[in-house]
């Protein structure tokens, strides 16, 4: 994608041109590990090899998460819904519950699981299930319906039996990010909006070899070249196109999944059904949200999925089983991600393709050294998959060294679990009701602030992962241009060259353990207490934040304004009903009517993620004008 | 609070559209920083809100007053102040009730404890010394407007003592006097009865508890729970059998059509039965006006020239009822009457809110309003609120006698002495 820069209001102070960025960026790296792919797998990967002491680079062709890590269902898997079909997922699992528990105990909230038997669910299953469990150790316990009740209200009370397992919700944004920090402290790089759009070779035919990647910084247009000992392949459902950029034929079955997000928790508890896994079949609370997941359909193009109006009232039928009248809610969200799965010689369907990590040494496999690709598995799985990811790499590259993640836990753990009221805590304890950006979620003007300074930032959309900024009823219609203005203040403090911005060391410092709080956002936690000594987070690549640095063109507050307005807008569409439908009118009458955004100035400019956001041209737009 | 059925006040949230009408509105967000708001503590705050949670979320929520101006103005159907007082009931359950709050949620045990011997107890409770130890006991405000007991007996008492002067007819109406009424007005009941007799009806007083609504406003739900069940067993034949049940005060009338129901998430034929037929006592005169069934037989309390002059209060409760303000629309059917309706949003006291020390001052300044408009009227020599608490404040705030409106149409019957309070 070529970035056009019209910026042509004039009363911005002068861009100034991207030549003189670039100039401070080195034009080649080289390492010894480059890991492609920062979804939760890559991130674990890079973690890993860095604590084992590799000099690490990661890309990531937009921010962290962005792919289908940080489109999921939510679910620290106890393995349960795997016992019987695919018990080997189900051993995995259980396995990393238990670590990341430990690794990673601030993502998580400890909700536990129910797997509950309705009217349609009879047959055997419910004893075949009961028994894999023991056999994969994966602790179930049967309790009575009326238990059951007591805890879930809401529960269908037909269902006739219901066994409770060790099942969690997890933050993916926020444990992609931790993960990432701690992978930093160990001296790794991280540089995201960086897309590898091609892969350096060596050799001749039958004696290939990667030595790295031509890697193109999105923002600012520029091309660098990583060279690299062992390129690792860990960009999920991308991994296919990677892996032909080295010639290798790599057929990962993409298989797309939609999700349904209620206005709040309906349940407390991860429900799923007791049945073979299948389609709509888990309701997961997340944070202040209830999701009804998932489906599983093959699909071409892991980049542009559509969601139909048919898989959404699907979704809502099968959610009305688990909870008689989840159709009825109210329905703020629908998005769908793209599972990464892979089996050698499978030809299928995505739904019975095997849940377990596959390790592809493309030397061995296809006479192409210094190669790697990780995919399959799940989020649950991310810490394993890395671990032998990095075993293998260690017999590439000639050394032995041990793993250590399932002993390192990650920054910001002492926080503890999650819990759904955490943040209305801190608020209240803080007195931070006044700061509130959004309102929904409560952020703080602090927590918006810190999230911008303190790791890249190029789009609003990245401080959603970040903070959640948006991701309540009103979908960003009062905190948006809240996050603007802010954002464009941080801005403004730069463009003054007598200005020494407070905290800009932390900026440098990429701190995002604490992203979630609102309490340690407002006391200004810093990193120093939690670098590893020793390590450098020095970097020749800056990871400022583009999106308050003037000179970067995508700090446009239009732009900014425009690109998250569209975001929204783009998981809102397919659940246009009742109370949302309600709810974006007023969203439109604030953007439309009063602010004008269809006709605010620069309408040309455009960031990495315009064209996403867009979708497909026959895709309605909120900000054409009618 | 934790949505335990698709009925749950809670569920209202959903209905939120941000817009924030309710907290630009909101008397005590304007007046505290202690507070954030109805839509902060209302639809927000009840997302994050669970059962069984390590800690309850939020305790600013205690600053509602749940005087319902954020219900009335919401243009999407939130239960704000509902959702509030179920949060207030959930910290209550987690956090244990101070004895203050008890107390104040006693109104029937305070008034029959005092009733054995009222002088003595009015003195007990309004001498300053006891005062000023309530206040450092108790937390309850030195300057707060407290009742006295009745030195004439309780209503039940008059009742008795008038047993053989109550009119027989076949057109009988239901009356719901509430604690107030019994223990420390009971002028207002002997008002309401004169009224509803004068126009023909008998009038039932079945045995009776406290409606509870003190109970649920500081979060004692299973105490209010027995109330309401009580009241139930006495009052849902009357209901069934076609009787209206009016009450006067507007806090007991709301707490049996719906407060009871929605909070204590009660939806049996019973309560439909008593919820359907209670009434707050000018909605069913009005009712009566309408289809020219009122008498109008009125004496004029004042002249063209000199019209009485009566500053009159809608108390929150009103909002609640969705009924308009029928007060006033039946002492506008009185000759000589310049009747003066306040537009202020709360008189401060929002039930015993106003009573506790840290709110005493947050209660007077929301009622500053109310207070000025009411000095603006220039010499008035009463003003007249359907709620007792909004009366009690407003004599607090204004220096001038207050009366129920029963009593002004009592009075305007010929009935009853509007300066001494009692019946002719
Ligand atoms: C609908 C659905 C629900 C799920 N629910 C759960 C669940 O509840 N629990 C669970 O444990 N698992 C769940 N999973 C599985 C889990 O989400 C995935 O297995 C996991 O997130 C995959 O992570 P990843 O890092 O391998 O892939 P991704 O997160 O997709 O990461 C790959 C990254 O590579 C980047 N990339 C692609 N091309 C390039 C390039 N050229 N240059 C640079 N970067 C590039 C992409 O932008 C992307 O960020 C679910 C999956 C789906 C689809
Ligand atoms: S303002 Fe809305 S999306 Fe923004 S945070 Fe709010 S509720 Fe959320
Ligand atoms: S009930 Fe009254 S005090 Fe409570 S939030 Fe609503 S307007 Fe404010
Ligand atoms: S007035 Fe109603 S819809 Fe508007 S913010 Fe308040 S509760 Fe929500």
């Amino acid at each position: 994608m070529i970035i056009a820069y019209a910026l042509r209001n004039t009363h911005h102070p002068p861009v100034i041109h991207q030549r003189e960025k670039i100039t401070m960026i080195s034009p080649s790296l080289s390492t010894e590990i480059l890991v492609i792919g920062g979804g939760a797998t890559g991130t674990g990967v890079a973690w890993d090899a860095a604590l084992r002491g590799f000099a690490t680079i990661l890309v990531e062709k937009r921010d962290l998460t962005h792919g289908t890590t940080g489109r999921y269902h939510g679910l620290l898997h106890s393995g349960g819904r795997y016992v019987v079909k695919d018990p080997h997922s189900a051993v995995e699992c259980i396995a990393e519950n238990r670590i990341l528990r430990r690794t990673h105990t601030h993502c998580i909230e400890d909700t536990s699981g129910f797997f509950v038997v309705t009217p349609e669910d009879e047959g055997d299953y419910p004893d075949r299930f009961l028994a894999a469990c023991a056999e994969t150790g994966v602790p179930c316990k049967e309790i009575s319906v009326a238990q059951a009740l007591r805890r879930e209200p809401l529960l269908n009370p037909r269902i006739s039996r219901v066994f409770e397992v060790p099942d969690g919700a997890a933050d993916s944004f926020l444990a992609t990010h931790a993960t990432a920090q701690a992978a930093r402290q160990a001296g790794a790089r991280i540089l995201t909006y960086h897309q590898v759009v091609g892969l350096l070779m060596d050799g001749g035919e039958g004696d290939k070899r990667v030595t790295g990647a031509v890697v193109r910084d999105t923002v600012s247009d520029e091309t660098i070249h990583i060279r690299a000992d062992l390129v690792i392949n860990a960009s999920g459902a991308w991994a296919g196109q990677i892996a032909q950029m080295a010639g290798v034929g790599v057929k990962i079955i993409p298989g797309k999944g939609v999700m349904v997000a209620t206005n709040h928790r309906l349940v407390n508890t991860v429900i799923n059904r007791c049945k073979m896994p299948s389609d709509g079949d888990i309701l997961v609370p997340v944070h202040t949200v209830s999701i009804i997941g998932t489906t599983d359909e093959k699909v071409a193009d892991p980049e542009n999925l559509v969601i139909t109006p048919g898989e959404v009232q699907f979704m809502l039928a099968e959610g009305d089983k688990l909870v008689p009248g989840l159709s009825r809610a109210r329905i703020v969200r629908a998005w769908a991600g793209v599972r990464p799965l892979y089996q050698e010689g499978f030809s299928g369907d995505s739904r019975d393709a095997t849940r377990s990590l596959t390790l592809l040494d493309h030397k061995a496999r296809d006479g192409v050294r210094g190669f790697l690709t990780i995919t399959g598995g799940k989020w649950t799985t991310f810490r394993m998959m890395a671990e032998k990811t990095i075993d293998r790499a260690c017999e590439h590259l000639g050394v032995e060294r041990a793993c250590t993640t399932a002993s390192t836990p990650v920054p910001g753990i002492e926080q503890g679990h999650y819990w759904l009221g955490h943040r209305l805590h801190e608020v209240e304890a803080e007195a931070l009701q006044g700061g509130l950006v959004c309102e929904c979620e409560l952020v703080t003007r602090q927590m918006v602030e810190s999230a911008a300074r303190r790791n890249p930032t190029v789009t609003l959309d990245d401080l959603r992962r970040d903070v959640r900024l948006g991701m309540g009823p009103c979908q960003g219609g009062f905190c948006t241009y809240r996050a603007v203005g802010i954002l464009h203040e941080i801005g403004r403090e730069r463009h003054d060259p007598d200005f020494v911005l407070e905290g800009e060391a932390d900026a440098e410092e990429w701190e995002v353990a604490y992203l979630q709080s609102p309490a340690q956002s407002s006391k200004g936690q810093s990193i120093t207490a939690h670098a590893t000594p020793g390590a450098t987070t020095e970097s020749a690549l800056p990871t400022r934040s583009p999106a308050i640095d003037r000179r970067s063109p995508v700090s446009n507050p239009n732009l900014l304004l425009r690109d998250f307005l569209q975001e929204r807008w783009k998981g809102v569409l397919p659940v246009l009903w009742g109370r949302q439908l309600k709810q974006e009118r007023l969203d439109e009458l604030i953007y439309l009517s009063l602010m004008n955004a269809d006709h605010l100035p620069d309408a040309a400019a455009q960031s990495p993620m315009t064209g996403f956001y867009r979708g497909g041209d026959g895709e309605k737009k909120i900000v054409n004008g009618e | 609070m934790h949505t335990t059925s698709w009925h749950s006040v809670g569920n209202s949230m959903d209905e939120c559209i941000k817009c924030n009408i309710c907290t630009s509105y909101c008397p005590v967000a304007e007046v505290t920083e202690a507070f954030a708001g109805p839509k902060y503590s209302g639809p927000q705050a009840e997302r994050f809100r669970a059962l069984d949670q390590i800690a309850a979320p939020d305790h600013s929520v205690d600053y509602c007053s749940g005087c319902r101006v954020c219900n009335e103005v919401c243009p999407a159907g939130v239960k704000i102040a509902e959702i509030n007082a179920r949060a207030r009931a959930q910290m209550a359950a987690d956090n244990g009730i101070p004895l203050r709050n008890r107390l104040l949620g006693r109104n029937e045990l305070l008034g029959k404890a005092g009733s054995f011997a009222p002088s003595l107890a009015n003195f007990v409770l309004h001498n300053p010394l006891s005062r000023v130890l309530a206040e450092k006991v108790m937390g309850i405000a030195a300057e707060a407007p407290l009742p006295r007991w009745s030195t004439t007996g309780t209503f039940n008492d008059w009742l008795a003592r008038t047993k053989n002067q109550r009119l027989r007819s076949d057109k009988k109406v239901v009356y719901f006097h509430g604690c107030a009424t019994q223990y420390y007005e009971p002028f207002i009941g002997q008002a309401a009865v004169a009224v509803l007799e004068h126009n023909g009806y008998e009038v039932i007083v079945p045995p009776q508890n406290c409606c509870g609504l003190p109970l649920l406003s500081n979060g004692e739900f299973d105490a209010a729970e027995v109330y309401h069940q009580g009241n139930l067993a006495r009052l849902a034949g009357f209901a069934r059998a076609g009787y209206p049940i009016v009450g006067t005060s507007t806090s007991c009338t709301l707490t049996l059509k719906e407060e009871a129901p929605e909070l204590l998430d009660r939806h049996d034929e019973a309560t439909l039965a008593v919820k359907g037929a209670t009434w707050d006592i000018f909605e069913w005169l009005r009712e009566l006006a309408e289809t020219d069934e009122l008498r109008t037989d009125f004496q004029p309390l004042g002249t063209d020239e000199k019209p009485f002059l009566l500053p009159y209060h809608a108390p929150c409760q009103y909002r609640a009822h969705r009924v308009g303000k029928p007060s006033l629309d039946v002492l506008a059917l009185i000759p000589g009457m310049d009747v003066r309706e306040s537009r202020a949003r709360c008189c401060g006291i929002a039930g015993t809110y106003g009573y506790k020390t840290e709110k005493y001052q947050i209660g007077m300044d929301v009622g500053a309003e109310l207070f000025d408009f009411v000095a603006d009227q220039g010499p008035v020599e009463m003003t007249a609120c359907d709620s007792e608490t909004c009366r009690w404040q407003l004599e607090h705030g204004t220096h001038i006698p207050s009366r129920h409106p029963i009593e002004v149409l009592a009075a305007a019957y010929g009935l009853y002495d509007l300066e001494a309070r009692r019946a002719r």
